[in-house]
């Protein structure tokens, strides 16, 4: 029994992207998840399933009743942050494919610009009654505690073993802005950036520059999800879910696996060699990808990982447009979460839905497959979607 | 500039290392039943899978394996910037810690660090690292 082509996502649906809401962190989920269902023609009456992160705020039965769904068959969540992403789709996915419910719905809302902000240090990470909160002992106390610098740490490792340097990260946001800037609703619609820009921007935690890191955002997103079959006679072109996966590594920690001897990212491709297995299909095959981006140097790390290329190979992989559109392999057509907006990567599953529709405002030629991949530097996930 | 400071938690697994930093000892966990040293600290030997487990004090000098330069936003208890260092310590293991004394300018790979105490309070000593 496999995953491929089982499942597809049928429906999408958002808020605005902001930095204040001016709504609750449920209502905006609330809003994405009506705009997902009216999207492909459903209602909440067909909904009897929900999926989310652990670190949302809105539990599945709180959407479920305001919505006004009836019963529900499923509901889980995800750990690990923005690793979530795409195993939220995994989880609905397995969800439909083997009868235990019907029609899920994955969802995504917060307030994370003008409430808790996820760029700032972090006290109840640091403090919470946990192994994760005990594995943030080695690291919070000694001054290391927002999401930049635990990046940043493997940033400077990558530059020193491979010859990486700033600019190679800067080509992420130039690609990312460059997408964003045709993307009306995008943060940064209009607004496009040089290299210049990334290198005259201030320094966060060196060696990250401000247009290193993602946006704060307020803003929700929702996908729905059905069997493959029933896919089909619903109001929008099927995007199929081809492969789903998640990933661990060895001696894996949130944000922080510093102690194996090479560093890196290897949970990403235990995500990438999962999704091949899965698809049967490679690196080759795509025609594009959302890569997750918080904060650029992972970018590279992800497109090594995933066998897009070889280790330390990145930069010269990225070089000449490579990434941007009209490029080898276009990434994060929707200017990604340093442009359009940071939801936690579910914005970049829906732009992914969107290029398999051929609706995006981006538009790649010939897309048949899209790889998505969620947070990185943590437990991690990903999925193949395919017409 | 120590005054909240964020706070480690602490647990069973971990509280022999806290209880050494107040006394100016690195304690690095040490397997009882094969010998094999790790940090961060944990119940279960990764080797023998053994749960009897005592330390080994560190010398207390290390090497720069990556860094950086926290510079935003403020961090509790912290003045900034803050050089931030992995270190790998002599005995083979790694640990995460704050480098003073040392320029954002001046901390590279490979540079050599000892360890020194910065102590909170009567409850809290933090590690920090100097250069060698
Ligand atoms: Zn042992």
């Amino acid at each position: 029994m496999s995953l491929y082509r089982k499942a597809a996502i049928a429906g999408i649906g958002a808020t605005e992207f902001s930095k204040e809401s001016g709504r609750s962190e449920l209502q905006l989920s609330v809003e994405a998840v009506r705009h997902a269902l009216a999207d492909c023609g459903l209602t909440a009456a067909d909904v009897d399933g929900f999926t989310t992160f652990t670190m949302d705020t809105s539990s599945e039965i709180a959407v479920a009743r305001e919505l006004g769904c009836g019963e529900l068959r499923f509901f889980s969540r995800i750990n690990y942050g923005g690793g979530a992403a795409c195993a939220t789709v995994q989880q609905a996915a397995m969800a439909v494919a083997t009868g235990v419910a019907d029609c899920v719905v994955a969802y995504r809302g917060f307030n994370e610009r003008s409430e808790s902000r996820f760029g700032q240090v972090s006290l109840a990470a640091a403090t919470q009654v946990n192994t994760n909160g005990l594995d943030n002992a080695w690291s919070y106390p000694m001054g290391l505690g927002t999401p930049a610098a635990t990046v940043a740490m493997q940033a400077t490792r990558y530059m020193h073993e491979y010859g990486a340097t700033s600019e190679d990260f800067g080509r992420v946001a130039v690609a990312d802005r460059r997408h964003a800037a045709t993307n009306p609703n995008a943060f940064f619609y209009g607004k496009p950036i040089t290299l210049e820009d990334h290198q005259a921007s201030r320094m966060i935690v060196d060696p990250l520059h401000l247009l290193d890191c993602c946006q704060e955002s307020d803003g929700a997103v929702a996908l729905v999800i059905v069997s493959a079959e029933r896919a089909r006679d619903l109001a929008q072109k099927p995007a199929y879910i081809s492969a789903a996966a998640q990933g661990s590594g060895v001696d894996q920690y949130v944000m922080t696996s510093y102690y194996r001897d090479d560093i890196g990212i290897p949970e990403m491709g235990v995500v990438g060699r999962e999704l091949w297995r899965q698809s049967g299909l490679g690196p080759d095959d795509m025609q594009m990808a959302i890569l997750y981006d918080h904060f650029t140097p992972y970018v590279l790390m992800q497109l090594e990982e995933l066998g897009f290329c070889g280790r330390g190979e990145a930069p010269g992989f990225i070089a000449d447009g490579a990434i941007e559109l009209g490029g080898k392999l276009p990434i994060n057509t929707h200017g990604g979460q340093l442009g359009e907006a940071y939801i936690h990567g579910m914005n970049g599953i829906a732009e992914g839905v969107r290029q398999i529709r051929n609706t995006s405002v981006n538009p790649v030629p010939n897309v048949e497959h899209v790889l998505v991949t969620a947070g990185t530097g943590v437990p991690t996930s990903g999925i193949v979607l395919s017409v | 500039m120590t005054a909240g400071v964020i706070r480690p938690m602490i647990g069973r697994d971990s509280r022999f290392f806290w209880e050494g930093t107040q006394v100016g000892e690195l304690r690095i966990q040490k397997c009882n039943a094969c010998g094999a040293k790790r940090f961060p600290p944990g119940p279960a030997c990764q080797s023998c899978e053994a749960y009897d487990r005592g330390y080994d004090v560190a010398a207390g000098t290390g090497t720069v394996f990556s860094y950086v330069v926290h510079r935003y936003p403020p961090v509790p208890g912290k003045e900034l910037p803050i050089v931030i260092a992995l270190v790998d310590l002599d005995e083979g293991v790694r640990m995460v810690g704050e480098v003073v004394d040392v320029s954002d300018d001046e901390i590279e790979v490979g540079m050599r660090l000892r360890v020194d105490w910065n102590r909170i309070d009567d409850e809290l000593t933090l590690p920090i690292w100097r250069k060698a």
